[in-house]
Parts: C-alpha cells; sequence; structure tokens
C-alpha cells in the first residue's frame, strides 16, 4: 500500500473533525473503463500499420527508397499514437488532465532533443567534417 | 591503469579479480597514504564511538531502515556536508598546487594525480554536495509543507537515499582502490575513451554515476507523485508554498533530463566495454554526439540545482520581511517558464565546437531570454523586501549574500552568452569563476540559508549565530578573493585544468585565490563549529514553539521537531501562505478527538539493494566478470524477494497521538505561546 493511498484513507477518516467539505482530489483516479470496440481498433488499426510497410519494403512497391523510409517514419508515428490511445487510454480526462499534461510535456521535450539534436549534428557535421558529409550525400 | 607488474598475470588471477591487483592500491603516493590513515583514524573512531554508545541498534532501526521522509532528508544533508568536506579538499589542493607551481617549481601534485582532483572536485561538488542538498531540502520541507505524513512511496525514499549514498562510496573508493577519472567531470570522448583511458577511472565515474543516477530519477518520481496526489485539501496549485512549486519544477526537470544522462553514460560504458563505437573517432563513431547528449542533461541539470534555492529564498525573504511574497503568481509562471527555457539552451556550453553561426545566434539569444524570469524573480525578492520590516536573522543574511553574489555570476553569464565573446572566452579561467559565482552565490548560500532556516524546525533548536555569522562573512569574502582573481586571469586568456604555469607575473592572483579559498575553508570550519556549538547550547537556544521565526507556510503549524505522523490532523488550506492565514484567522490546536494514524513500516530493503548495487559497480569496473553476474542475479532475486514482505504498515494508536499532542500543548502553555 503506497503512502498516496494511506494518506487518501486517513485524510477521510480525519474529516470527522471538523472539515464539512468531501476530500475530492482523488475521485478520478480509477482505471479507465475502455470498451471492447476500443481494443479492437486499435488492434486493428496497429495490425494494418505494421502490415503496410512490411509490404512496401518486401513487395519493393515504390521506386525511391526516400518516400519509403519516409512513409515507414510517418506509420511509426502513427502506431505509437494508436498504441497511447487505444492501449495506453491517455486522454484528457484521465488522472484530471495530469495525464495529457504530462505526455505533452515529454513529446515538447523529446521533439526538442531530437529536433535540437539533429540541426545541431548537421551544422556540425558539415562544418567540422567536410569529407564525412560528401560521403553521406553521395552514398546510397 | 592497467598494473605494470613485472611478471605477466596468471589467467587465473585475472578470471578471479579481473583487472585488480595489489599495484591497483596507491601505496607508494605518500599523499593518497596519509589521507588514508587520516579517513581510516576517523573512520574508526566513529565507529567506536558508535559502539561504546551502544547505538547500532538504534542507528540501524531509526535511521539506516527508516523511511520516514524527515529522516531520510536529514541523511541526505548529512551525507551532501561529508561530501562537500571531501569536494573542498580537493578544491585546496587545487588551489595550492597553482599558487605555487611557477617556473621551475613544479607543485606537490604530479600532473596525472592533479587531473583526477579536478575531476574528482567537479563530480563531487555537483552529484555527491548539490544533489544531495536539494533532493534532502525536498525531502525534508515538501511533505511538510503541503501538510501530507510522508512521501507518496515512503520505501522507494529509503532506497533513493541508499542508492546515491552507494555512488558516492564507489567515488571515495576510487581514491584507495586505483583511481578516479582525469577526464574532466563530465568524461569527454575520445578522451573518456578506452584508447585514451584505458585504466579504471572513467569506469569509477561511470558506474558511480549510474548507481546514483537512480536513486535521483527514484527520488524524482516520488517527489512529483508527493506533490501532485498528496496536498492538503484546499491547497490548489497556485495556493502551493513557491518552495513546493520549484520542488516540483525540479523534479520534472530530473524526470525528463536523467534518463539522457543514462542513456548517453550507458553507450561510453559500452564503447570503453565491449568495443562498440558510438563516440570513438573511428568506425563511424561522433564524440560530438557525446558533448551535445551530454549537454541537453546538463544545463537542466543546472537549474535542477538551482530552482529548489531559488523557492527557499522566496520563504526566507516573505518570512524575514513580515509580508506575503511579492508578485507570487509571476513567481510561478517565472519558474515554469525557467523550466522550459532550460532544455532550449544546451548548444551554449559547446559554441565554439563548430555549428557555425546560425545555431550559435539561436542558442545565445534563447539563453539571453532565460535571464528574463531569473531578473524577474529577482525583483520579486526585492519588492518583498521593499517597505518590510526586515528581520536580519542568518537566513536573511544569506540571502542578501545571495542577492549580490548572484546577480554578478548572472551577468557574466550573460556576457559568455554572447556567441562571439564566448569564443574568447571559452575553457578559460573566466568561465570557472562564473559557474562557481552561480553555484556558490546561489546553490550553496542558499542552502546555507535553509539548513539556518529550517534547523529549529528539524531539531528543535536554534543555531548559534555568532559561529553562523562568522561562516557566512567568511564565505562571502572568501568567495571574492577566490574567484575575483580568476575573472581576471580569464579575460587575460588563462585556460582551466592547468597544473603548472611559466608566466611568473600570473602568480599573485593564484596566491590571492589560493587566500580565498582557505577563508571559505573557514568559514566551514565554522559552520561546523556552530552546529558543535548549538548542540551544547541547546537548552537556551530551544524553540517549544514550532514557529521560531513567524513563519508563513505549513510546516510551522506542527512541533519542532515534528512528531513521527507530521500532522494529527490534515490541515485545511485556504489561502497562500497558509499557516499564516491559519494564524491570523485564531487557529486553535486541536487537543482532543485524536484517531490512529496509519504508517509505513521502516525496512532494510532500500540499503541491502544500495550495497549489492556497489558490489555490481565493483564488479564491473575492474571487469570482474563473475562477481558482477552473482551480484546482479543476487540483486533481481532480493528485489523480487522484497515483493513478498507485505508486513509493511502499521498504526500509532490513538493513545500515542494524543499522548504526543498533549505533550506539546503543554510546552505550548509553558512557554505562554
Amino acid at each position: 500500500m503506497s503512502a498516496a493511498d494511506l494518506h487518501k484513507a486517513s485524510a477521510n477518516a480525519e474529516f470527522v473533525h471538523g472539515h464539512d467539505e468531501a476530500h475530492d482530489d482523488h475521485h478520478d483516479d480509477g482505471i479507465p473503463h475502455a470498451a471492447f470496440k476500443d481494443y479492437l481498433i486499435g488492434f486493428l488499426l496497429s495490425v494494418l500499420l505494421t502490415a503496410v510497410p512490411f509490404w512496401l519494403v518486401m513487395a519493393d512497391v515504390l521506386p525511391s527508397k526516400h518516400a519509403t523510409t519516409a512513409i515507414i517514419v510517418v506509420f511509426a508515428i502513427a502506431q505509437m499514437l494508436v498504441h497511447i490511445v487505444y492501449f495506453l487510454h491517455l486522454d484528457s480526462r484521465s488522472q484530471g488532465g495530469w495525464n495529457m499534461l504530462a505526455a505533452i510535456f515529454t513529446v515538447v521535450l523529446v521533439v526538442i532533443t531530437i529536433a535540437g539534436s539533429l540541426w545541431v549534428m548537421f551544422h556540425m557535421n558539415d562544418n567540422m567534417m567536410p569529407a564525412m558529409v560528401h560521403e553521406m550525400g553521395t552514398s546510397p | 591503469m592497467t598494473p605494470a607488474s613485472a611478471e605477466p598475470r596468471s589467467e587465473l588471477a585475472t578470471l578471479l579479480f579481473g583487472r585488480l591487483s595489489l599495484d591497483s592500491i596507491p601505496y607508494h603516493e605518500p599523499i593518497i597514504v596519509m589521507t588514508f590513515l587520516v579517513a581510516a583514524l576517523a573512520g574508526t573512531a566513529v565507529l567506536a564511538w558508535i559502539t561504546r554508545a551502544r547505538a547500532w541498534g538504534w542507528l540501524w532501526r531509526d535511521w539506516i531502515c527508516s523511511i520516514d521522509h524527515k529522516k531520510i532528508g536529514v541523511m541526505y544533508m548529512i551525507l551532501g556536508f561529508v561530501m562537500l568536506l571531501r569536494g573542498f579538499a580537493d578544491a585546496i589542493m587545487m588551489r595550492a598546487q597553482q599558487a605555487m607551481a611557477f617556473g621551475d617549481a613544479a607543485g606537490y601534485l604530479p600532473p596525472h594525480h592533479y587531473d583526477q582532483i579536478f575531476t574528482a572536485h567537479g563530480v563531487i561538488m555537483i552529484f555527491f554536495v548539490a544533489m544531495p542538498f536539494v533532493t534532502g531540502l525536498m525531502n525534508y520541507i515538501v511533505p511538510l509543507q503541503i501538510g501530507a505524513r510522508d512521501v507518496a512511496f515512503p520505501f522507494l525514499n529509503n532506497f533513493s537515499f541508499w542508492m546515491t549514498t552507494a555512488g558516492a562510496l564507489l567515488v571515495m573508493l576510487s581514491l584507495f582502490v586505483g583511481e578516479f577519472a582525469t577526464t574532466g567531470w563530465l568524461a569527454f570522448p575520445p578522451l573518456s575513451g578506452a584508447d585514451y583511458s584505458p585504466g579504471v577511472g572513467v569506469d569509477y565515474y561511470i558506474w558511480a554515476l549510474q548507481i546514483a543516477g537512480v536513486g535521483t530519477l527514484l527520488s524524482g518520481v516520488n517527489l512529483i507523485v508527493t506533490i501532485v496526489k498528496m496536498r492538503a485539501p484546499g491547497m490548489t496549485l497556485m495556493k502551493m508554498p513557491v518552495f513546493t512549486w520549484t520542488a516540483l519544477c525540479t523534479n520534472v526537470l530530473i524526470v525528463a533530463a536523467f534518463p539522457v544522462l543514462t542513456a548517453v553514460l550507458l553507450l561510453l560504458g559500452l564503447d570503453r566495454t565491449v568495443g562498440t563505437n558510438f563516440f570513438t573517432n573511428d568506425f563511424g563513431g561522433n564524440p560530438m554526439m557525446y558533448v551535445n547528449m551530454i549537454w541537453i542533461w546538463g544545463h537542466p541539470e543546472v537549474y535542477i540545482l538551482i530552482l529548489p534555492l531559488f523557492g527557499v529564498f522566496s520563504e526566507v525573504v516573505s518570512t524575514f520581511a513580515g509580508k506575503r511574497l511579492f508578485g507570487y503568481t509571476s513567481m510561478v509562471y517565472a519558474t515554469v517558464v525557467i523550466t522550459i527555457l532550460s532544455y532550449l539552451v544546451w548548444l551554449h556550453h559547446f559554441f565554439t565546437m563548430g555549428s557555425g553561426a546560425s545555431v550559435n545566434s539561436f542558442f545565445g539569444i534563447t539563453t539571453m531570454i532565460i535571464s528574463i524570469p531569473t531578473g524577474a524573480k529577482l525583483f520579486n525578492w526585492l519588492f518583498t523586501m521593499y517597505r518590510g520590516r526586515i528581520r536580519f536573522e542568518l537566513p536573511m543574511l544569506w540571502m542578501m549574500g545571495f542577492m549580490f553574489t548572484f546577480v554578478v555570476g548572472g551577468m557574466t553569464g550573460v556576457l559568455l552568452a554572447v556567441p562571439p565573446a564566448d569564443f574568447v572566452l571559452h575553457n578559460s579561467l573566466f568561465l570557472i569563476a562564473h559557474f562557481h559565482n552561480v553555484i556558490i552565490g546561489g546553490v550553496v548560500f542558499g542552502v546555507f540559508a535553509a539548513v539556518s532556516y529550517w534547523y529549529p524546525k528539524v531539531f528543535g533548536y536554534r543555531l548559534n549565530v555568532f559561529w553562523g555569522k562568522v561562516s557566512f562573512w567568511c564565505w562571502q569574502i572568501g568567495f571574492l578573493f577566490a574567484f575575483m582573481p580568476l575573472y581576471v586571469l580569464g579575460l587575460m586568456g588563462v585556460t582551466r585544468r592547468v597544473s603548472h604555469f611559466e608566466d611568473m607575473s600570473l602568480q599573485p592572483f593564484f596566491v590571492v585565490a589560493a587566500f580565498g579559498a582557505v577563508l571559505i575553508g573557514v568559514g566551514i570550519l565554522a559552520s561546523l563549529i556552530q552546529f558543535y556549538v548549538s548542540y551544547q547550547r541547546r537548552e537556551q537556544l530551544r524553540d517549544v514553539t514550532g514557529d521560531p521565526w513567524d513563519g508563513r507556510t505549513l510546516e510551522w503549524a506542527t512541533s519542532s521537531p515534528p512528531p513521527e505522523y507530521n500532522f494529527a490532523f490534515t490541515p485545511r488550506v485556504h489561502d497562500i501562505d497558509a499557516w499564516w492565514d491559519m494564524k491570523r484567522g485564531g487557529y486553535q490546536r486541536p487537543t482532543t478527538g485524536f484517531l490512529a494514524i496509519h504508517m509505513p513500516k521502516g525496512t532494510s530493503a532500500g540499503i541491502i539493494l544500495a550495497g549489492i548495487s556497489a558490489v555490481v559497480g565493483f564488479a564491473l569496473i575492474w571487469h570482474i566478470w563473475w562477481l558482477a553476474v552473482a551480484s546482479f542475479a543476487s540483486l533481481v532475486g532480493f528485489a523480487i524477494f522484497h515483493t513478498f514482505n507485505l508486513n509493511r504498515d502499521f498504526h500509532i494508536p490513538a493513545d500515542e497521538v494524543a499522548h504526543v499532542e498533549s505533550a506539546h500543548t503543554r510546552a505550548l502553555a509553558v512557554n505562554g505561546a
């Protein structure tokens, strides 16, 4: 039993002592009740999002490798969103909005870290390792 | 370093002991042998004293196994002070060396030893002094300020503390067994790679930080949950005390930033141990990526250290000016803005690495922008003092020392934020002076302000004022003597991490700086004397009211020291400065109707898990593979075993609560309060 629970239990017990308003901070922390339909949609979407990239690569559908890569990246991001929404049940209501806030904050930081590093490292390589950039540019 | 023994090692010895041999023990270095003797003597004396006082059982039950956030907070502070002594010993050795080693004089430290000292100084001061201090303060104060009985996960809290201590232990061990890194505190490759640092120094660095990092991350999670879920009824976010706000932002930063450090050190460890090429010069490795990644952690880390102390100063200034904090809302927003912006400035640590004008300008501008919310905070503190009835108690002295010192450090920081200026000043002593200016002026002064402010709450008696003032003035003046010469030297182009100089004209500056370091040493000594003298005179300095400063926040609503359960009844909050509001509203302490209180129970699992982790770290450092596998397996095994321990809570009976509370009521009545 975590102390959060202990606190809740004892706090509720203590309000016999002159506190009339209910302690309502903790009412929404139950597990969200997702419907079977949601899991089915999530499952179908994730299968689709997995199968299509496999098909693109294995059947060599598109002429351009760059286009294939770009599509796979887009599908991967969509896959993450599907998992977060349908399996982890992230919505703006769970935990009084704290989950959504934390998720947004995380996404912002991850985007800053990845985009920033790519930007920084691209310039670093360009300025400091011209030979390497040349190689990278011509390699398949 | 691989032992340079004459005969090759047998395969059996390598299998059993990895790289460890008798040659790893630096018994041929007189300085280290002396240090070891002093440490061993002091350690034996402490152990003997505990044995004579028959205190082992008490120490084990009431402290080591305790999951009371207050005791863990105190233990963090003790860890911080002990490591401060070690870090300061490193500092004074460097200052002495640099004051002596000119021209023909080589000084007393060989370069290899000097390199270990500056690395250890940085690592210890950041990870094992500043971090335990801020974590300890947050641990002790946050649950009291929000009216909670403990943190959200009390066992995790104990485990976090012992993991931090295990990391500190490994760093200390490197002094006597093997060596420490010679790479500087962030261990940039390729210097820290296996090719250029083949010894165990960097491995000590990596594993000490990884183990301590687990503790830091878990305590971050713990405190976020505590603040989000366990506030007293009525305490909405915008009614939280400012210290709790800064603690929340700091822990969010910890949880977001520390995984980056863990990842980057893991990659470096893989490079060193199993021969991958993430950060090597060849085979597609890129050392610049390490620098980029580690500063993505490193810059938020700066704010992890300073934000809680901004909270401390906010509490101190409003208490001792006798006014509500000026601009509470803007203070909160400034803190949140700093939290976000601290992720957008990391490149200013390597302007000179060659990202070019566009990237450098972006990060230069974001760096200048982050000084705006910080400036807003300073004006808020000034306006809080304006027309306040200021009491110049010790915490307020540290606060004012901070305002003066930190502003100077902040301005030199803005100078360094200009990329062209940084090209002149980077890696120079100007930079060293700048970050000591903000870390000593901000973090250290803040910790001393917090210690003198909350000491009566923690121990029930105030600190001696005279020795506190001696400590304050020695730190303040010593800081100026120690670091102002470094600004001058930095502008003249002297670089950091140099153990010997040819230009004799520089020597006077280093002598002045060494004098400043001695003054700071007197300041540290004075605060140790202060603790001792205050303990001796604790009856005269006793505070029975629980509210010696006429405080404003909830921690002052309970007795000093607070009972194990903090509050017999969870307080109800109606306003910012809840306790001030309660006092104004004619608050009466409840004296009847106490109920049994449900509390978590102490456990030895934390120290056992951390102890096994230290063995895992030691085995990995020395490549003792059988021990690494065995100890890691037992670590996982014990963790699983501990999950079956369901005997984790107990009730404090209502009579006992009534007994403790009525003792406090009587004490208050005697005191006429």
